[in-house]
This record gives C-alpha cells, sequence and structure tokens, in this order.
C-alpha cells in the first residue's frame, strides 16, 4: 500500500514539474499565453504562430527552463547523497562547502580565462567535500556540529579566496559577481548542454546506488559488515555527487538549500530508503528551482533578482528549523 | 573447521595496542560471550572477529581461511554482524533495513529474488518482526529495534553471529528475549555467536563459555563455572566480587561486594 501511495505522490510532483515549467515559458517581461506556448513547442511550422512568442520559447526561455530544472535535480540528488554519506540531514552541498568549493574553482577558471569552467569547478568542489569530510569526521558519524563547524569554516576560506580574485581580476567583475549571485538570467542553450548530460549520469549513478546510500546510515562499518566494498561504493558516490553538485554551479552559480529542502520534504512524503528518496527528490529539486526562478524573473519585472537570494530566504530559516528540533543526528 | 579461530592476535589503534596475543575459538551452536571492563577490548575484538580491523599480528580464521584475505562480500556471507542500535538514525522501514542484509548474496545493484523474499519472510518471522515490517526502524522500542538488527544479520544466512552489546540500554525483559533468540539460533541452527556483554549474570546464564579480558589480554576462558570465580573477577574489575549460586538456574550469580 505504501508503494502504491509513493507512486502516486512521485506522478503528482512530476505533473506538477510538468505545469510549472510551462508557467515559466509563459512567464516574463512578455506574456506569452500558454495557448502559444504549447503551440510553439509542438507545432512550431503553424503557420498562425506568432514568430516573435516562437523565438522567445525556443531561444530565450526554453533553455533556461530546462537548466533551471537540472540544476534543480542536480543539488537534490547530490543533497540525498551527502546527507547519507555524511550521516546528517544537514548535509546540504551548500552547508557543506561543496558549492563553495566549485564557485572558487569556477571563479578562478573565469579569472584566469581558462575555459574548462566545469572542471574547474568539479576540481575545486571535489577538493572541498574532501576536506569538510576530513576535518568534521571524529569519530564514526559526523555530528551537525562538527560539520556545519567544518562547513562554515571552509566557507568562509573560499569566500575569502573569491573575493581577492574579484579584487585581482577586476576586469571580470560583474561577470563573475552576477554569476556567484546564483542566477540564471542569460543562460542558454550551451549552458544547457554542458550540465544536463553530467547531471542526469550522476543522478543516475546515485540512484542505482539507492542500497549502498541505505546501508551507509548505518555507519561505515556496519556497511561493510554487510558485504560493501566502502572503498569504491564511497569514491563512486562521492565522485557522482560532486559531478553532479559542480555542473549545476558552474552553470549557474551558488544556489543554496535546495539540497537540503528537496531531500528532506521527499523524505517526508515516499520514506527515507533511497530507491525512492532520489527520484522524489529530483522532482522536488527541479520544482524548487524553476518556481523560483519564475518568482526571480516575475516579482519586479523587467528587474531580476537573483535565484541563489530567493531559495536562500526559504531555506535558510527551514535549515535553522530542523536545527533547533534536535534530533538523534544532531548529537 | 572451526568457525572462528583467533591465533595470537593484536589489536591496536593508532599503535597503541589495546589486546597483545590473544587466541580463542567458537565452535558451532555455542554461545561465547566477551566480558570485560569498560576499555578491556570487547568491541575491538568483535571488530577482528568481523574483520573490520586487520590485526597487528597474528591470524583471524573463518572456517579455517584467513579473514583478511576474504573479500567484504565473502566475509559477509559468513558473519553476521549486529552493531549497536544507536546507530540506527534513520527512517527506513523494518523491512528495508533487514532486506539489506541480502546484497551479501545478491550484490548492491540487482533486485531482489523470489528467493531473496522468500529468506526475508522467514527471518522476519523467526524474530517476530512481522507485525513491525513497514514501520520505520526510528520509532521502535529498543528491544524491536535490536530484533530488527539481528534479522538484518541473519538474512546474510552467514554461520557466525556476532552481537556488539546487544543488551545495552534494554530493560529486563528484552535482555532476556534478546539473549533468548541468540540461544534459540545458535541451538537450533547452529550458528557459532559470540557476544559483547556488560552483565555477568546474562553472560553466566546463556553461555557455553566465557572469555574474560583484561590486562590486555584473555585472562580466563571457559565455561561460566570455571571464569567466574571471585578471585579472577576481583582481579579482572579492581573491586571486590562475590560469586554464589544463582537461585533459579544452575548458574553463578555474581555480586559486586561493598567495600570496606
Amino acid at each position: 500500500m505504501f508503494r502504491h501511495r509513493a507512486l502516486a505522490l512521485i506522478l503528482l510532483t512530476l505533473g506538477l514539474l510538468l505545469i510549472s515549467s510551462l508557467l515559466s515559458l509563459s512567464l516574463g517581461a512578455v506574456a506569452i499565453p500558454l495557448s502559444e506556448v504549447w503551440k510553439a513547442l509542438f507545432q512550431p511550422q503553424d503557420p498562425a504562430l506568432n514568430r516573435v512568442s516562437r523565438a522567445i520559447v525556443w531561444d530565450l526561455r526554453l533553455a533556461r527552463t530546462l537548466l533551471a530544472l537540472v540544476i534543480g535535480v542536480g543539488l537534490a540528488v547530490s543533497g540525498s547523497a551527502y546527507q547519507a554519506l555524511f550521516r546528517n540531514p544537514l548535509a546540504d552541498p551548500y552547508i557543506i562547502g561543496a558549492s563553495g568549493g566549485a564557485a572558487l574553482g569556477a571563479t578562478m577558471a573565469i579569472t584566469l580565462e581558462f575555459s574548462a569552467v566545469t572542471a574547474a569547478a568539479f576540481t575545486g568542489s571535489l577538493l572541498a567535500v574532501a576536506a569538510v569530510y576530513l576535518i568534521a569526521q571524529a569519530g564514526g558519524h559526523v555530528s551537525a556540529v562538527n560539520l556545519i563547524l567544518a562547513g562554515a569554516a571552509l566557507s568562509a576560506l573560499l569566500s575569502a579566496a573569491v573575493s581577492l580574485l574579484m579584487f585581482f581580476g577586476d576586469e571580470d567583475l560583474i561577470e563573475v559577481f552576477a554569476w556567484l549571485m546564483g542566477g540564471l538570467s542569460g543562460r542558454s542553450w550551451p549552458h544547457l548542454r554542458t550540465a544536463a548530460p553530467l547531471i542526469l549520469v550522476g543522478a543516475l549513478v546515485l540512484w542505482s546506488m539507492a542500497r549502498p546510500l541505505d546501508a551507509l546510515t548505518f555507519g561505515e562499518e556496519s556497511a561493510q559488515a554487510l558485504g560493501l566494498n566502502l572503498f569504491w561504493i564511497r569514491s563512486a558516490l562521492v565522485t557522482a555527487a560532486t559531478i553532479a553538485t559542480a555542473a549545476a554551479v558552474a552553470a549557474a552559480g551558488v544556489i543554496g538549500f535546495v539540497g537540503l529542502l528537496a531531500p528532506h520534504m521527499a523524505r517526508r512524503l515516499v520514506g527515507a530508503s533511497h530507491a525512492w528518496q532520489i527520484p522524489m527528490s529530483a522532482l522536488l529539486g527541479g520544482l524548487l528551482v524553476v518556481l523560483a526562478d519564475d518568482l526571480a524573473r516575475t516579482l519586479l519585472a523587467p528587474l531580476e533578482l537573483p535565484v541563489g537570494a530567493l531559495t536562500a530566504l526559504l531555506g535558510a530559516p527551514f535549515f535553522l528549523w530542523l536545527l533547533k528540533r534536535g534530533e538523534p543526528w544532531s548529537q | 573447521m572451526v568457525p572462528i579461530n583467533a591465533q595470537n592476535v593484536t589489536l591496536a589503534y593508532n599503535g597503541r595496542a589495546v589486546l597483545e596475543n590473544v587466541s580463542l575459538e567458537v565452535r558451532e551452536g555455542q554461545i561465547l560471550a566477551l566480558v570485560g571492563v569498560n576499555g578491556a577490548g570487547k568491541t575491538t575484538l568483535l571488530r577482528a572477529l568481523a574483520r573490520l580491523l586487520t590485526p597487528r599480528s597474528g591470524t583471524v580464521l573463518i572456517h579455517g581461511r584467513d579473514a583478511a584475505r576474504l573479500s567484504a562480500r565473502e566475509a559477509a556471507r559468513q558473519i553476521g554482524l549486529t552493531p549497536q542500535q544507536s546507530g540506527a538514525m534513520w527512517p527506513l522501514t523494518v523491512e528495508e533495513v533487514v532486506a539489506l542484509g541480502r546484497a551479501a548474496h545478491r550484490g548492491w545493484l540487482l533486485p531482489l529474488t523470489a528467493r531473496d523474499r522468500a529468506v526475508i519472510e522467514r527471518v522476519l518471522e523467526q524474530t517476530d518482526l512481522l507485525a513491525l515490517r513497514e514501520r520505520a526502524i526510528t520509532t521502535l522500542s529498543g528491544g524491536e529495534k535490536q530484533r530488527a538488527l539481528i534479522a538484518r544479520a541473519l538474512v546474510q544466512e552467514p554461520a557466525i553471529l556476532l552481537l556488539d552489546e546487544p543488551t545495552a540500554n534494554l530493560d529486563l525483559r528484552y535482555q532476556d528475549m534478546i539473549l533468548a533468540l541468540a540461544q534459540r539460533l545458535a541451538m537450533e541452527q547452529g550458528l557459532a555467536v559470540v557476544v559483547s556483554i556488560h552483565d555477568l549474570n546474562l553472560a553466566a546464564r546463556y553461555a557455553q563459555r566465557v572469555a574474560l579480558l583484561a590486562e590486555k589480554q584473555v585472562l580466563a576462558i571457559g565455561s561460566p563455572d570455571e571464569v567466574f570465580t571471585e578471585e579472577t573477577l576481583t582481579r579482572a574489575y579492581g573491586a571486590p566480587i562475590v560469586v554464589t549460586r544463582h537461585p533459579l538456574y544452575d548458574a553463578p550469580l555474581i555480586t559486586p561486594a561493598a567495600r570496606g
């Protein structure tokens, strides 16, 4: 019975995601009625279709909406994986420094005019995760306090490095600044073509490792006693989660708390088993970022707000609430 | 082949030896209790038997094969470990938790087969968990949680069951229930059971053999009557201890004597 309910909730979320994506194609500086959006998508050759509408949908909005969706997926699934790996439901890519590491890597690439921004983001992110893991891990499980302290200290260090880079590389200041605030403004097909395959592969790898993730929630030794080859599984999980995070950060800057909100909601709705939690997190993450981007574009239109600021406004109070509630893992 | 045979095992953390030259054997159908003061090395020894800690010297033989040479999967098909229940922090359902034990046979990626399902079903029944299968493990009582973790080890279909402080934090009724389950598994299925435990009276009642760890070694090993003497216990625990007979069971009854 439980499984039917989970499946129904997943389909419902998928429906909401489709609706919000269609809405996001219609919203913006120029409003396009949904019927026009539909026509532009599925009958682009229809002579009755306004050419401007078609251009806006295809050249401006579709890539951006899809990018918002995959970024949400990437942050949410990597959040799910980090939470199991650190045995701590506060382990959002933003909190543990994974996003900050990616940001530093990408900033270095931008200021040094090095073209492989995603690769640089990946390297930065991987180093940050490894550092937090080593610093925070005292004994079998990473306590919330250690994790947050290590993440905060490392994030401070990383953002100081980013500031210094921006200070010295002043010509690229605006580009870097806009990017760091987390936004999708001006993002288009090339960004999507880089980010989407990386994020989808990362998400599929993590989903396929749902049972190792379940086992790891009992701690590394307990998982090993179940026959898990810790070295390989942990390497594969960290790599996949970090690829997904880095690709998301390289495409749209630091968008915090999605990796915290989505997995938490998913666990509440479909249970803690990663076989269900990961797909549900992915859909909810996509939904969150698509909706946040809709708000970012419409609240003060034609001004565009940074998406990262909106997700933080929603996510940070939630984070504090989780922390205050104090559950077994917070010790 | 003896299920577990540890030969001259020295175990160390960060270069500091916890146990030196320990040798012991566990036979089929037998419960061996590891007892001793806090820090005597009960859990350390259990970790070494579970292949989670590599001895600095000496070997642990599992059915005659060096445990250090077994892969994680091979080891998990022979040794089931029930960790301390404090590790269950994620709200997975009992059935999901128990099913994890099948990875030892099925691997981590392939779906469970009908045979896996049958094993899970049998073990859930045996551990009296059928009614709790859909409950999140985090919502269970201590005794139920412990049972779920034992069930997880049992679906590995091991020949050896290692229980790490299974009675810690349980009330009297559950302590008895868990050890009675271990006894039944040893007698009916011929499992070799090793249990680390603080309560000497429970050890005396349920274990056929007891290993008393103290002073970085096995101070005494044998039947409860052989090991639990006033002299040995007083030495191991550094406090006067009185041994009488249990009024109900044919076992020693251990009581700390007041000083002075």
